[in-house]
């Protein structure tokens, strides 16, 4: 993780509505350079946070400096912002909806240099509303990048997208990070933050849970591998057994240090071993571990 | 089928029902029309005629004085009274100062038959000519129906478009970038501007060649007028559009907005025999303005200096307007 001064710092963050605390009482750090990452159920108040970071929505009470002064007209000229839904004006093609934000800055990149960075030359002359998820989705990436941003905001920018352009997306991104700009990305993907991210915030009602470079967290809660295995096949008798269980919707995990101990004990116990997986922890078990719940449930 | 019929009808009741705003703009909204209506056009029997009179009334025993469905009004001096008869804001203007001596627009159809009665009542009385270029219906009509297409432009197309644009999110979008309010506002206005400029000169160029109209004033003037009425009522559209979002709500609104203005400012006929308190308000639409301004300017050939307060209440209230938008104005719905 890049090693300097926080481009953006949160204070206390709380969000009141008229009878739901949607953010309440979040302080974070992002460093210049850094990828951070939101990560949370819906509902959990990632969107309502990264939008009090935009300048989009006021705090009830705490506060965001963007390079140590409170957010102002510096960055809203140097922040690039893709929010989870948007329209653009009717009939205007690709190239002119990149060029009317063009013209909202003093300062930016060229409208051929921005739709060639997102895999828009060949649309530039379409209606903006003729396009797919995935490349109206690259054009709203496309508008943010314009005023060639030292700070951009990613509020859940795949959710309904296909894997295929997921993963296109994502290649998209991993070139913006190499052009060390710092990023703010909400999403409930958990493999999306584990591939893009160096530093992720963990949020669930409204709190941070956890916070910290994914692999590090990864760590820190999971030492062992994980045994999965389908919840009917798993017999209540082995539910005795001196092993640490997390129950999923659909199956059950066995998290361990001794592999060959909890396989001996399983077989033992007579439990069916045929749909058994092996794997490694990832952060959707270690949202699991800290809140009883599954990320999507 | 019935079903599924019903329950969108009651999913829609639901959420009219729900949108209060709107739901008591609609009750109100045909209450005050009726309540005005009643105020303007009710009352006894309407006199169909409008006869004003030079002199003395209390003091002739002119027979036509008696005559049903003619109201009177006292004209206090005959220039004044000469331009009413030309510009058909009333039917007819008889003096009764010595033998009867009236004058009456020749190309005005309620002139014609009042004037029959007149010669029944009284035979006895002379026809004035009427001096200078009598004002065909026609020609009345013109600046007020230019005025009125450009009311009907700036407020729902202003309106609509702000609205249609918070709803969906792409002010919210704009709002994330260094844009401010004002400059949203007035980039709206002035692109709104240029086409109704633009549109109300070729409709002025269609229509003058179609009807053979030729405009007594200044066509700059004219001009300017259509810009600087253009502007009040765009910014007026404006405040409407600053803040809410419900189609309903902004739509009655803007509805309250202009039936009233298309029926009291004079586009359609003269509010001349109306309460004065219905004048009163009239005076303040923007549309009234404008339509007596282009019309002093058309037809009459009025300059600048006749002109100069209409034109100074249209630039004041766009600035009020303005100021009261870009004071309520809201990038997203709340």
């Amino acid at each position: 993780m890049p090693e300097s001064a926080p481009i953006l710092e949160v204070h206390d963050l709380v969000k009141q509505y008229s009878s739901v605390t949607a953010v309440d009482g979040v302080s974070f750090a992002v460093p210049e350079g850094a990828c951070f990452g939101l990560l949370g159920p819906n509902g959990a108040g990632k969107t309502t946070t990264i939008e009090i970071m935009e300048g989009i929505l006021p705090p009830t009470s705490g506060e965001v400096r963007y390079r140590g002064e409170p957010v102002g007209a510096r960055f809203r000229e140097e922040a690039g912002i893709l929010f989870q839904k948007t329209a653009l004006q009717d009939f205007l093609s690709v190239r002119q909806s990149v060029a009317l934000f063009r013209g909202l800055y003093e300062r930016g990149l060229d409208v051929d240099e921005v739709l060639r960075l997102c895999a828009l030359e060949k649309l530039a002359s379409r209606d903006n509303r003729k396009l797919s998820g995935g490349q109206q989705q690259r054009l709203l990436l496309a508008i943010a990048l314009v005023n060639d941003p030292k700070v951009l905001f990613l509020d859940e920018p795949t959710t309904g997208l296909d894997p295929q352009a997921r993963r296109n997306f994502w290649e998209l991104v991993e070139s913006i990070k190499a052009r060390r700009k710092t990023i703010i990305l909400t999403t409930h993907y958990m493999e999306e933050a584990q591939l893009l991210c160096d530093e992720i915030a963990i949020m669930d009602r409204g709190h941070i849970i956890a916070q910290g470079a994914p692999q590090r967290l990864l760590n820190e809660h999971f030492a062992e591998v994980l045994l999965e295995l389908p919840r009917h096949e798993f017999p209540d008798v082995a539910r005795k057994l001196p092993l640490k269980l997390i129950d999923a919707s659909d199956r059950v995990e066995i998290s361990t240090h001794d592999l060959d101990g909890t396989l001996r004990a399983l077989i033992e116990a007579r439990v069916p071993l045929r749909n058994l997986r092996i794997r490694p922890a990832n952060l959707e078990d270690l949202f699991l571990d800290l809140t009883g719940k599954e990320l999507r449930a | 089928m019935m079903k599924r019929l019903l329950a969108v009808w009651h999913a829609r009741n639901l959420e009219f029902l729900r949108d209060r705003p709107t739901l008591l703009f609609t009750l109100l909204l045909p209450l005050g029309l009726v309540v005005s209506m009643g105020f303007i056009f009710g009352g006894p029997p309407r006199p169909l005629f409008t006869v004003g009179v030079l002199g003395s009334r209390a003091e002739s025993h002119n027979p036509f004085l008696h005559e049903r469905y003619v109201r009177f009004v006292s004209v206090h001096d005959e220039t004044a009274g000469l331009d009413r008869v030309t510009h058909q804001r009333i039917d007819l203007l008889l003096d009764l100062d010595g033998p009867a001596r009236y004058w009456v627009n020749t190309d005005s159809p309620k002139g014609y038959i009042v004037e029959k009665l007149l010669i029944a009542a009284d035979p006895g009385a002379r026809r004035q000519p009427v001096t200078g270029q009598a004002v065909r219906y026609v020609d009345w009509l013109f600046p007020g129906i230019l005025a009125m297409n450009m009311m009907f432009s700036c407020l729902f197309g202003v309106g609509y478009v702000v609205l249609r644009y918070r709803k969906s999110g792409f002010l919210k979008r704009l709002h994330a970038t260094p844009l401010s309010a004002f400059e949203f506002l007035t980039a709206q206005v002035l692109s709104r501007l240029s086409l109704i400029v633009f549109v109300t000169v070729l409709l002025y160029v269609l229509i003058a060649a179609i009807i053979h109209f030729h405009s007594a004033g200044s066509i700059a003037l004219l001009l300017l007028i259509a810009v600087i009425g253009s502007l009040s009522m765009i910014a007026l559209g404006l405040t409407i559009a600053a803040r809410f979002a419900s189609e309903e709500l902004v739509g009655g609104l803007l509805n309250l907005l202009t039936w009233p203005m298309m029926l009291l400012s004079g586009v359609w006929f003269s509010i001349e025999g109306s309460p004065r308190w219905v004048q009163w308000v009239a005076d303040l639409f923007p549309l009234t303005q404008v339509t007596d301004a282009a019309r002093a300017v058309m037809l009459d050939g009025a300059g600048i200096q006749r002109i100069i307060p209409n034109l100074i209440y249209l630039a004041l209230t766009t600035l009020v307007f303005l100021a009261f938008g870009a004071w309520s104005f809201r990038w997203r719905v709340d």
